[in-house]
């Protein structure tokens, strides 16, 4: 069985380690402390390490929708960002995928001086379609977003738009492009109930088109409804991988405790 | 997806193999030179519209729009105008001081605004950057074509200031153009060059003005050429004359002004231009290459 099914995404032995600048305890970046650090020759206190993700293996194969769960700062979001490529992995390990793993956030802003429908062909390009296909695609876009559903918002900045409607037309941006590997952080936590089937639907079209999804929310319902295999991260380490329903059950009965 | 974790396991070590039996490549791998300028070609696209929605969020917050394109300029050359060639008087034995000194401030402008908006390119996107997937490069680039876009009616004015002025429009004028496609050249590369240097440095920016303007002293832009020959000898006056804005500016100077007296002869001028566009174009494309992968990291 494991034969005819093709990998996406490989993890091998990744670590991953945030270097943070900036972040100094109270008293260390006073123009005394830096001083000495000068003259010392002391590497600045100004660098901090964050070991995020501690050594984390796993095979994910083409047509899975995986959920990555664990509590606040375990390391799913940027486990995310490594896998599409945005943080390095540290030497020793790697993180192999196919084609161009697209990651999609709540927090991905693109520009808010322009109106919806520029942004929405700005993020089409910007995914490297030509410009016949965007301008094929901007009006199915816009309709699958819903956001002119009240009037005709996508001529307004997004700077007007609720966060709600930000994040849908986001999502509606990213998930019109045929992904092997889309990376999904939260999104499907924002917008309406209405919106969140149609999204949830969306990513079940798009692993029938053979991709793979990676999804982390918080939801338990959302993991449930999109995803059969689980990953769950605690801590920067594999908790458990799995089924859903198992995964899902040892993670409920950690976090109870 | 029990038997998933356990085949994983029995084939440990060899996952590396598995992901090349595959075709699967490594996460944040940095493409060759050439695969890279391919990828950034197949997204000219995106460059265009980049650069336009920059312009058009840019002043679609403003009454007067993109009458600001034409009006920032002129303001900008009548402040120097009344500091330096009224306040101060400068113009010593310069005839046509106004379209000498105008022909200074926009071309060095030209370049300035490069460097200002490039030191931004990185970090003013970081989001975009973490969102979607494109070559990094299109940031920098996009924004040096603003700066063009910006450019040609900074020299529609200028044109008109000179010809008020009472220079004559000569054949000599089309040397211009040429000019101007160097400097623009050499302004990618310098975007190119600062965006990276900004996002791995952000100490940078806090002196990006004071570097402006040391660099703006240098380069003859509100007083005569002459100034430096003056006062200044031997590997001193090499090192002023070799600098690539005092070399552009003169060449748009020789291009469109008469009697004019020059750092240099043209043809030096000419070869100086050349090796600047060449050697910070290319230098600045390797380097913003070079970092690709660690841009989103912020």
């Amino acid at each position: 069985m494991a034969d005819e099914r093709v990998p996406t995404v490989i993890a091998d032995n990744a670590h991953i380690v945030y270097r943070i600048y900036g972040s100094v305890a109270p008293g260390a970046n006073t123009p005394l402390a830096s001083f000495k650090r000068l003259v010392t020759g002391k590497k600045s206190a100004a660098v901090r390490e964050v070991h995020a993700v501690k050594g984390v293996s796993f095979v994910a194969y083409r047509g899975e929708a995986i959920g990555l769960i664990g509590t606040n700062g375990s390391g799913k979001s940027t486990l995310l960002r490594a896998i599409a490529g945005l943080l390095p992995v540290e030497r020793g390990g790697a993180i192999y995928a196919a084609g161009q793993p697209s990651l999609l956030g709540v927090n991905a802003v693109l520009m808010n001086d322009l109106s919806g429908i520029r942004n929405v062909e700005l993020g089409c390009l910007a995914m490297g379609m030509s410009p016949a296909q965007v301008k094929e695609r901007t009006e199915e876009i816009i309709e699958f977003s819903g956001i002119d559903e009240r009037g005709d918002f996508s001529s307004l900045p997004m700077k007007t738009y609720s966060s709600g409607m930000a994040a849908r037309l986001r999502f509606s941006i990213a998930a019109a492009k045929k992904h092997d590997v889309l990376l999904i952080d939260e999104a499907l936590a924002t917008g309406d109930a209405k919106f969140r089937k149609r999204s949830e639907q969306r990513v079940r079209d798009l692993r029938a088109e053979a991709g793979t999804v990676f999804l982390v929310s918080h939801s338990e319902q959302s993991i449930r409804d999109t995803c059969e295999r689980c990953i769950w991260l605690e801590s920067g380490v594999i908790r458990a991988d799995g089924p859903t329903d198992d995964v899902m059950k040892e993670y409920e009965t950690y976090v109870r405790k | 997806m029990a038997q998933t974790a356990v085949a994983d396991s029995e084939t440990g070590q060899s996952l590396k193999e598995l992901a090349r039996r595959n075709g699967l490549t490594a996460a944040g791998r940095l493409p060759g030179i050439a695969e890279y300028t391919r990828h950034l070609w197949s997204y000219r696209h995106f460059i265009a519209a980049f650069a336009n929605a920059k312009v058009s969020a840019s002043l679609g917050t403003t009454k007067l729009g993109v009458v600001w394109q034409v009006l920032t300029p002129l303001i900008n050359a009548g402040v120097y105008y009344v500091i330096f060639g009224l306040l101060l008087n400068t113009k010593q034995d310069t005839n046509n001081f106004i379209a000498y000194l105008c022909a200074g401030v926009f071309i060095f402008g030209f370049t300035q605004s490069v460097v200002q908006a490039g030191s931004m390119a990185i970090t003013s996107n970081i989001n975009l950057i973490r969102a979607l997937h494109f070559p990094r490069a299109s940031l920098p680039i996009a924004i040096a074509l603003v700066e063009v876009r910006n450019m040609i009616a900074s020299m529609a004015v200028l044109i008109a200031i000179i010809l008020l002025t009472g220079e004559p429009l000569t054949v000599q004028w089309l040397l211009a153009l040429p000019a101007l496609v160097l400097q623009a050249i050499f302004n990618a590369g310098l975007a190119l060059f600062v965006s990276r240097l900004c996002a791995k440095v952000t100490d940078i920016r806090q002196l990006i003005p004071y570097i402006m303007r040391i660099w703006m002293y240098g380069s003859a832009v509100l007083y005569p050429v002459t100034f430096f020959s003056d006062r200044l000898h031997g590997w001193q006056l090499a090192l002023v004359e070799a600098n690539p804005m005092l070399v552009f500016i003169e060449l748009i100077r020789h291009a469109l002004m008469e009697n004019v007296t020059l750092a240099a002869s043209p043809l030096r001028l000419w070869t100086y231009a050349v090796i600047w566009t060449v050697l910070v174009g290319v230098g600045g494309y390797v380097y913003f290459w070079r970092g690709e992968k660690g841009y989103g990291r912020g």
